[in-house]
């Protein structure tokens, strides 16, 4: 863990919302459904605070809310993950082909 | 160790964005998701040598099992999903992320109420953190509840709107109380578990009855509305963890869904206001429906298929119903029959068409469909004057000329894709009941226009048998 203070805090989500709004802006109609689906596998990184949460957990009922936690989340990174990976195979040329 | 985690969740956080921005190029794409997947293992991994994670051999377990369970539910789920469902599958899975997001800020206050009563110690969160603690639980839960009833909606498992009376009251009230309690958690020097159990119900209550007033017709940017929540819920909670990585990617998200959600919106020519909180199509159809002129008119199989057979030009308009009806792969064997007899065939691709922005152009790209021949609005429109057939398929709203005549209508101003411009309209549909929106389409009753009832892929194949008995 590393001392974020507020005011580095809110320089990091200031140029990361620039960086978002910049990479999605020059998108391609065609590949919206895979870039949603893509940022939202992105968000899967919750899991790693779901973990680290877990990990400290000490009362019982921090262990339930932090299992469902970590199921969850691990939940959103792999969804995300196959079915982004399943709609972007689609657009490779080569398999294409071969399904058609 | 601590400099090699940081090191590790740094390097993730540029996979993230490297990867994000090679996705937005179809040649590129499939490498940015592999290198975004990267990122997260490797963040993953050493999320389990962080500080304290190894201290209770029986949460680390509890980890893995959790994880086991989770991955392995999601994993099996969207290996079997067909493509047509996918935009459900991506709601639910956005929703977990949320849900995820609240349930972490919820352990963090239960600690600090364990701390206040002396059964829990060495937990204290910075005022900042308490209080973006509490935000990022109101928004992941509003996710979580609203991303399971877009799945319901569109999965067909909740087929009504429902809208409850002075539910638009109901909402704000309902909305404020949870502020009010949320603020007390916030702001307070000790946190009681009570209230923070009544604050998460309240909050996914709201999320829950946020979703349910609004068509199926606009859950494309209601699910792009959740991935930016669910985005900034995790950014949040980045912060009270002290997690750059978390705060990076969550943030990235949020603003990329916040532009992918005006987009949409601006495509519908809605601002994203009137979606999310005026309900469409209760109103304003019936006044629309009195002045038609004509009636429909049916047309067979057959003679549809020697109008396209003997085309120059066919343009293609799919929509919602030929993702329903799992036609994709109909339309493109009809595609390759008329492109052998010499027709030029285009698609024509409406922004909102089907239930997630590019959704028809996944399932045609499924179907082996050249993504040179699929046109978006503006490229298509200048076509149709100059096309024998355009045949729509279970696409209704985006073809309705009202859009364009009747200011009265609810979909007034919404572009259009001008099917009714072509010299001949053929039109798929079920049945002759209007569409999503309640709206009547009088492209239906244009004297240039005829019916071709049947479920999409029933009809399509009608198409196809027509055209090879020639």
């Amino acid at each position: 863990m590393i001392e974020i203070s507020g005011f580095t805090a809110l320089y990091i989500f200031m140029l990361s919302a620039f960086t978002g709004y910049e990479v999605i802006s020059r998108v391609p109609v065609i590949l919206h459904t895979p870039m949603m689906s893509g940022s939202n596998f992105i968000h899967g990184i919750v899991l790693v605070g779901a973990i680290v949460v877990m990990g400290s957990a000490q009362s019982g009922l921090e262990q339930v809310i932090g299992f469902i936690a970590v199921a969850l989340a691990a939940g959103n990174a792999v969804g995300g993950y196959v079915a982004t990976v399943r709609m972007l195979e689609m657009f490779n040329p080569k398999d294409k082909k071969g399904e058609a | 160790m601590d400099i090699f985690i940081q090191v590790v969740y740094f390097v993730a956080a540029i996979l993230f964005i490297l990867g994000l921005k090679k996705m937005s190029s179809p040649v590129t794409a499939t490498g940015g998701i592999v290198w975004a997947g990267i990122g997260m293992v490797a963040a993953s991994l050493v999320a389990f040598f962080e500080p304290h994670v190894f201290d209770s051999t029986s949460n680390v377990v509890l980890i893995v099992l959790a994880i086991a369970v989770g991955s392995g539910i999601a994993y099996v789920t969207a290996k079997r999903v067909q493509m047509t469902d996918m935009p459900q599958m991506i709601a639910i899975y956005n929703g977990m992320g949320g849900g995820a997001a609240a349930a972490i800020a919820a352990v963090e206050l239960v600690k600090m109420a364990g701390d206040a009563t002396g059964t829990d110690t060495g937990h204290h969160l910075s005022a900042t953190a308490q209080i973006l603690a509490v935000i990022g639980a109101l928004i992941g839960a509003v996710s979580f509840s609203g991303s399971a009833i877009a799945f319901a909606k569109l999965q067909g498992i909740m087929k009504k709107t429902i809208r409850l009376p002075m539910h638009m009251a109901i909402n704000m009230i309902l909305f404020a109380l949870t502020l009010v309690a949320g603020a007390i958690i916030g702001f307070g020097d000790d946190v009681s578990i009570q209230l923070v159990l009544v604050f998460f119900v309240m909050a996914l209550v709201f999320g829950v009855l946020f979703t349910t007033p609004i068509g199926g017709a606009d859950m494309p940017v209601v699910i792009s509305l959740f991935n930016a929540f669910t985005g900034l819920a995790v950014a949040f909670e980045g912060f009270v963890l002290g997690n750059a990585a978390m705060i990076i990617a969550g943030t990235v998200v949020g603003s990329a869904g916040t532009l992918l959600t005006q987009l949409m919106a601006k495509a519908m020519n809605r601002p994203i206001s009137n979606i999310l909180f005026a309900s469409f199509g209760s109103d304003g159809g019936a006044a629309a429906e009195e002045d038609i002129e004509g009636s429909m008119k049916e047309i067979q199989g057959t003679d549809a298929a020697i109008m396209m057979a003997f085309a120059e030009k066919v343009i293609i308009v799919p929509g919602y119903g030929m993702a329903v009806a799992q036609a994709q792969h109909k339309v493109s064997e009809l595609t390759k029959l008329l492109e052998a007899r010499g027709v030029k065939v285009m698609f024509a691709i409406h922004p909102v068409a089907g239930r997630m922005p590019g959704h028809m152009n996944v399932l045609l790209a499924e179907a082996g469909i050249d993504y040179d021949k699929i046109l978006d609005l503006d490229e298509v429109n200048p076509e149709f004057p100059m096309a024998d057939v355009a045949l729509v398929i279970g696409a209704n709203d985006v073809v309705n000329p009202v859009a364009r005549s009747n200011p009265d209508s609810p979909i007034y101003g919404m572009p259009i894709l001008d099917a009714d411009m072509a010299k001949n309209c053929i039109v798929i549909k079920r049945g002759k009941g209007s569409g999503f929106s309640g709206i009547e389409n009088h492209l239906f009753y244009a004297d240039n226009t005829r019916m071709l009832y049947g479920d999409g892929q029933k009809a399509v194949g009608e198409l196809i048998t027509g055209i090879k008995e020639l």
